[in-house]
């Protein structure tokens, strides 16, 4: 138990902006803007997740969102907001393997999960392969979407090294070479408003042929 | 997001006595019901976390079938290899819907349940017999053009957005229950759904705190399995209309045919109207035709759904001609 770090009350820059206000203030933790709406405390649970690698316990409304627990509670702001509504992909994170959108997810229901964020996937300072690559081919333009599509592309490679198909293949019962076509396809779930797919596709074929040697 | 208690199951029984008190709802991959909350059109005073239930196993059942367990996620079903091998129809439908985030953490039992995504159900400023009965339907004099064309009613014209239901209405799929009494039993996938009529708001033949175990595919039917989706944009969106179609051709002439519309109706649209067409008829564009004029008869459209009428028709002759093999 020593090392379960519990944040909720380390006091962060995010936290100390949100909480200055004097209607937040009586709060233990940093709870976001949709949920300091409800002043009577609600049911609270503690949720064990284990993020990058590192075990972290926090007590939650269990209203909160994968999301706003990793966003708001924990600062890690690497996944981003976009719709809030699983349309955007830009909140994609890796629990236990999957891409999920995070925005969907209530926290409470992954006590015990092991998650991987965009701060996750460097080792020790030395990005990761898909964040290099992205990198290289000018994968982004603002960049608010890159988290979620470095991560998705991550988790899409996994997905093909277990022999998923997709709708773009044209025999299901095969395991298909990642075309860009197939490579659209399994990204569709994130969307880019600076329209940078092309060089998103770049990236992501030139890590899936490096794989393969 | 309104308050609510939580709860995780860990059994079925209590599970299902949980659900069953009012205003309690299960909740599995919650990719629907989520969204659906934070717009308050949906607002569980407690929700039931059945996630760590023992439903997520695909098995073989002794008539040659599967059994998709309710918690399957819509990517193991759709990435399993007696999937894909013998239910072709299902995985290509499954990998049809949404994209893999959703896929990943939405269940077999969820898609079945989800709501609809009629634009008046969600904007929660304008009357909607489904989410607030009596309040009218503005999608009959509005931007209906994702709405029904069959089986609707003037208190709702609602379509059913699932991609994976239709797949498995065609292949004659049974949902498994359980209730909070402990009795079990089977109801075919086409009669899960109620029709719209006066009470569009209930919208399955489930009772209170029922709760879907999972789904079982008969043996696969003999011909060719094929799924085609017509939409928007080329990835990642709601069907205008789509066909899942199982066609058996001996020679020159259709021995059995399946046929199912998306998009069309309340439910997943089987037509016995069109297998009735086909069934002895040469396999050719004229026989499609005639199966399309056959099960698109009673529709009717609302204005800017018009065009599903024809496009459903001409989605069938595509779909039965690839499966015919004269693509």
């Amino acid at each position: 138990m020593n090392d379960l770090l519990k944040l909720e009350s380390k006091a962060t820059r995010r936290g100390f902006l949100k909480t200055t206000g004097a209607a937040t203030l009586v709060l233990a933790s940093s709870p976001s803007l949709a949920e300091t709406a409800e002043t009577v405390p609600q049911q609270s649970e503690q949720v064990r997740l284990t993020i990058n690698g590192r075990p972290y316990a926090l007590n939650l409304d269990p209203r909160t969102t994968l999301l706003d627990a990793l966003r708001e509670h924990l600062g890690f702001t690497g996944s981003k907001k976009g719709c809030d509504q699983g349309q955007c992909g830009a909140c994609t994170i890796i629990v236990n393997g999957q891409r999920i959108n995070s925005c969907l997810a209530l926290a409470v229901m992954h006590d015990g999960d092991e998650i991987t964020t965009i701060e996750g996937l460097a080792d020790e300072g030395v990005l990761h392969p898909m964040q290099a690559a992205f990198v290289r081919h000018d994968g982004f333009q603002c960049g608010y979407c890159t988290p979620g599509q470095i991560c998705s592309a991550v988790a899409l490679l996994s997905e093909h090294r277990a022999g998923w198909s997709s709708y773009a293949t044209a025999d299901v019962a095969t395991v298909p070479v990642l075309t860009d076509a197939e490579i659209a396809e399994r990204m569709s779930g994130n969307i880019c408003r600076c329209s940078a797919y092309p060089n998103i596709v770049a990236a992501i074929r030139e890590v899936a042929k490096e794989g393969r040697q | 997001m309104n308050p609510f208690s939580y709860e995780r199951a860990s059994d079925i029984a209590s599970a299902c006595a949980s659900a069953a008190r009012p205003a309690a709802k299960f909740i599995a991959g919650g990719t629907n019901l989520v969204d659906l909350m934070k717009l308050q059109i949906e607002a569980p005073g407690q929700l039931v976390d059945i996630t760590r239930l023992p439903l997520d196993r695909i098995e073989e059942t002794a008539e040659g079938g599967l059994r998709i367990g309710a918690l399957v996620s819509n990517s193991a079903a759709a990435a399993d290899m007696r999937v894909r091998r013998r239910y072709p129809l299902l995985a290509q439908a499954i990998l049809a819907g949404a994209s893999t985030q959703l896929r990943n953490k939405a269940t077999t039992g969820g898609n079945l349940l989800q709501r609809t995504r009629c634009p008046y159900f969600y904007d929660t400023t304008k009357p909607c017999n489904k989410r607030a009965p009596g309040s009218g339907c503005a999608a009959l004099e509005g931007l209906n053009r994702m709405n029904a064309v069959l089986g609707v009613s003037d208190n709702c014209i609602a379509a059913h957005p699932s991609d994976m239901a239709v797949a498995m209405t065609a292949l004659d799929a049974v949902v498994e229950t359980v209730a909070p009494d402990g009795s079990a039993r089977v109801i075919p996938i086409d009669e899960l759904y109620r029709p719209p009529g006066n009470t569009p708001h209930i919208e399955t033949v489930l009772e209170s705190g029922e709760l879907i175990v999972s789904v079982l595919l008969p043996p696969p039917p003999a011909g060719r399995q094929v799924y085609r989706k017509v939409r928007d944009r080329a990835s990642f969106a709601f069907a205008l209309v789509s066909v899942a179609a199982v066609l058996d051709v001996d020679g020159e002439r259709v021995r059995a045919a399946r046929v199912a519309f998306g998009g069309l109706s309340y439910k997943p649209w089987r037509s016995a109207e069109a297998e009735d067409a086909l069934v002895g008829a040469p396999a050719t564009r004229a026989s499609f035709d005639s199966a399309g004029a056959a099960a698109l008869k009673e529709a009717r459209g609302y204005g800017h759904n018009d065009f599903k009428i024809p496009l459903a028709r001409r989605t069938l002759r595509a779909t039965l001609t690839q499966a015919a093999g004269l693509a």
